[in-house]
């Protein structure tokens, strides 16, 4: 009973961090119908700004402020100069974004060197928390929180806001957004931060969970891949519910079947893509 | 404006082709035996980047995950050979088919999206076999690779010779090159040609655009596979990574920076992209961060590729003014 | 004798919004039928939804007594349909000559061939030439489409659907973007169509469009309004109402 209350939490945990990584994803791929590849090392490298910061101002959350706000500003110099430049070339950007995933992979390589570096979790929460008579970290249990806190978030900020309501317009119809005078370029710019802020603050919240190690980018990548194919691009809720699918499949087949854990993640991507290949939140494009 | 005198172009090709060949064959007899062997890499590359090019030059269809079959076909003939004690002829042949018929599966799957969604399934479907290869130990020994491969002997030739293997792996590319040259040229090559341009005029034609895609892919993953075997071959010896989206990143760089949609230019590129990686990789020993800025610069400053930019070049040199 | 169209109860919606409403039309073989109405009528829809370039939402259609609407695209082509398009969306980089072939092609097993190349299938090419010939445009068979006039490439892209002999042939506005003196070639060649095809056209150049067709179906807001023969529809009220201010 214990192995079930522990694996399904630590899928909770596992969620929550693909949530923070895939939501970016999807809504940049959603938006401007870019497959961000770079959005792995943006993870990767929030891991290790985190690291730095850590040795400055030993805060966690500080820290995850400061590698998201990086982040985000690298991730706007990336999109207004460089990807703007190649608009209408939908391949060319992503292999762009390849391009400069590998880069930024073996820049943290240079500045980190090759040893995983481990992230110390907040004193606050270093206790075990019992959870249904199981003792659990409750810095996973933050993590949970925190994925769904920030879920709340964007949902409000999607469904009740102003620029909400332009990025989904933005989703449905690219052509009727603009004619209707949406600024789509300041929209996409925005929302290339939001996503690569997400994804290098969820590299340090990651942090205690998963260290930051060369390959941390590779490991990630793959994982909000298959989220969003399975919850369909440009639906957070999407992102959402296929975070945690993919965090239960991921952590009970690492835990049942460790060596085919990757195999079983195959099978609810072709279900998907057989029955309902937009994925089970996604919508037909305008 | 009328276009060159098309057969003065292909008489340069033709030649050029001759000489190239020519040059190639005689590489052995005054390279030492560490060119010979890098050329056997390269031939490898050619074939693996002329496979992904069916897909992405003449089908349109952008892949990120051709490693697959490069990777599998490797593993799978070294599995059976390590394991089962399987002899050469039956671990190619095995190996080959399984992993075409992976390919089969695999295609199924990808061309149920086109461009960026087809794209991201080659990727996704790509990283899952690469993930498997590093956690399913017991079969492929993880990040330690399989090892104590040896290189079979058809027609009793023995490839553990840098000559012997080198004409060995000389003669599977020109055949490989050749049959993937015929499939371009054929009706079925313009069929395929047709459905990259313009997919719903085909299908208005009476084609079945998603047919011709998945008998390309199908096609593609086979002599990826052939590139596969011919590495093991070569390392006696198959890691993860060679299942990794680098490895296919490398493949889709040498296509596109040589020109995509040419015969030549996967080659061209191949060759560039395998030069990059042993020599100049060596100084800065950074590769990934080269390969990245290569596709930077690449995608930004020659999206054509170099085939296609020569060309024109030719063509404008042969328009010039008397 | 079996309609050559053959639609009942026909919708099609876009995210709510009816596109086509229940539309009801028969077409004889060897008709020459002509369809009008104003802009955003469902003209070009309806031509989707028999070709299958979208899926209907309800209603029926057959083509020579089988109901397709099930069938891909590219499978209905194989029961005589054919069809050009409002914007020519043809191969620009290949030739005339090569155009042809991939029509021709489309419904020959030829196309399975991964190993012969393409040149060496004389009667191919010659059948090409033949249909160019049909329209005129023999002497240009071995140039670029992209060089060749706007025109011409749209006689061209006629050409490429009467290359497969179908039985039934949908023009979506061909007279689109022409100038005088090609608006009368295409007309002219519109007109020589064998009688065995029978031809629906959409079109919005009435003087020339009138011409060729014997009936009519106005179409207004996804509705068929009348319908008949030339003479009748053009005089009846209804029609004229449609048209006003056009």
């Amino acid at each position: 009973m214990n192995f079930w209350i522990i694996q399904t939490l630590n899928s909770l945990a596992l969620g929550g961090l693909l949530f923070l990584l895939a939501a970016g994803f999807s809504l940049i791929f959603g938006l401007m119908r870019i497959a961000n590849l770079t959005h792995g090392a943006l993870f990767m490298l929030g891991a290790y700004i985190g690291v730095s910061v850590l040795r400055y101002v030993p805060n966690l959350w500080f820290a995850a402020l400061v590698a998201a706000a990086t982040v985000a500003l690298f991730g706007m110099l990336l999109e207004r100069y460089v990807l703007r430049a190649l608009a209408g070339n939908a391949l060319g950007q992503v292999l762009l974004t390849l391009g400069v995933a590998f880069i930024i992979a073996d820049f943290c390589l240079i500045v980190w060197g090759g040893d995983p570096i481990p992230v110390p979790t907040p004193e606050s929460l270093r206790r075990p928390v019992i959870v249904a008579g199981v003792p659990f970290p409750a810095y996973r249990l933050a993590v949970i929180a925190i994925a769904f806190v920030v879920g709340i978030a964007l949902y409000l900020l999607m469904e009740r806001t102003r620029l909400g309501a332009m990025i989904r317009a933005g989703v449905d119809d690219m052509a009727m957004a603009r004619a209707v005078g949406i600024p789509v370029s300041r929209l996409f710019t925005l929302v290339f931060c939001l996503g690569a802020a997400l994804a290098g603050g969820g590299g340090v919240i990651g942090g205690p969970i998963m260290s930051a190690y060369p390959g941390l980018d590779a490991d990630m990548l793959p994982l909000a891949l298959i989220v969003v194919i399975l919850g369909g691009v440009g639906s957070l809720v999407g992102a959402f519910v296929g975070s945690f699918i993919i965090g239960f499949i991921y952590t009970f087949g690492s835990a049942l079947l460790p060596d085919l854990a990757y195999v079983i993640l195959f099978l609810p991507m072709i279900l998907v893509i057989a029955f309902r290949p937009r994925g089970l939140f996604g919508r037909a494009h305008a | 404006m009328p276009d060159v005198e098309p057969t003065a172009q292909r008489r340069v090709w033709h030649w050029t082709t001759l000489a190239v060949l020519a040059a190639v064959l005689a590489i052995p007899f005054f390279a030492g035996e560490y060119y010979v062997n890098f050329a056997s890499q390269i031939f490898i590359a050619c074939i693996f980047a002329a496979s992904l090019n069916l897909l992405v030059g003449y089908g349109g269809l952008p892949s990120l995950g051709h490693a697959s079959y490069l990777g599998l076909a490797a593993y799978v003939s070294a599995w059976l050979f390590l394991r089962l004690g399987l002899n050469h002829a039956y671990t190619a042949a095995i190996a080959l088919a399984g992993t075409t018929a992976i390919a089969a599966i695999f295609g199924l799957i990808a061309l149920r999206a086109s461009g960026l969604g087809f794209l991201m399934l080659t990727l996704a479907l790509s990283q899952v076999l690469w993930g498997t290869a590093y956690r399913w130990v017991s079969v492929t020994e993880g990040d330690n690779g399989l090892r104590g491969l040896t290189r079979p002997a058809p027609f009793q030739l023995d490839l553990d010779q840098p000559a012997t293997f080198y004409y060995f792996t000389l003669a599977v590319t020109v055949l490989a090159l050749w049959l993937i040259a015929r499939f371009v040229r054929s009706p079925f090559g313009a069929a395929l040609a047709g459905t990259r341009d313009q997919p719903r005029r085909m299908s208005a034609l009476g084609h079945s655009v998603w047919m011709t895609r998945w008998i390309t892919f199908i096609y593609a993953g086979f002599w990826g596979a052939v590139s596969g075997l011919l590495f093991v071959y070569y390392h006696k010896y198959i890691h993860p990574a060679s299942l990794s989206l680098t490895t296919s990143a490398e493949g889709l760089i040498a296509v596109i920076a040589g020109g995509s949609g040419t015969l030549a230019g996967p080659l061209i590129g191949a060759t560039i992209v395998m030069i990059l990686k042993n020599y100049v990789s060596s100084y800065i020993e950074r590769w990934n961060m080269l390969l990245g800025f290569v596709f930077v610069i690449i995608v930004i400053f020659m999206p054509d590729g170099l085939v296609p930019g020569v060309k024109r070049f030719w063509q404008r040199w042969q328009r010039r003014k008397p | 004798m079996t309609p050559a169209l053959a639609i009942r109860g026909l919708k099609k919606d876009f995210g709510g919004l009816p596109a086509i409403h229940d539309v009801t039309l028969t077409v004889m073989q060897e008709e020459r039928r002509l369809i009008i109405g104003p802009n955003g009528a469902g003209k070009t829809t309806l031509f989707n939804l028999i070709t299958g370039d979208l899926k209907r939402d309800a209603g029926e259609i057959e083509l020579f007594g089988t109901e397709v609407s099930r069938l891909r695209p590219h499978q209905r082509v194989r029961h005589g349909l054919a069809r050009t398009y409002q914007i020519i969306t043809l191969f620009p980089r290949d030739t005339l000559e090569h155009n042809i072939m991939l029509s021709l092609l489309g419904l020959s097993p030829l196309r399975w061939n991964p190993f012969s190349p393409l040149s060496r299938h004389a009667e191919l090419r010659s059948r090409a030439r033949e249909v160019l010939a049909l329209v005129d445009l023999e002497a240009q068979a071995a140039r670029p489409l992209s060089e060749v006039p706007y025109g011409d490439q749209r006689r061209v892209e006629i050409a490429m659907a009467l290359a497969q002999k179908p039985r039934l042939l949908l023009l979506d506005e061909p007279l689109a973007g022409l100038s005088q003196g090609e608006r009368a070639a295409v007309r002219a060649l519109i007109a020589r169509i064998p009688r065995e095809t029978t031809v629906i056209m959409i079109e919005h150049d009435m003087d020339t469009a009138l011409e060729l067709a014997e009936h009519l179906t106005v179409l207004h807001y996804g509705r068929v309004i009348v319908e008949g023969l030339r003479a009748e529809v053009v005089a009846h009220p209804k029609t004229r109402e449609v048209y006003l201010g056009h």
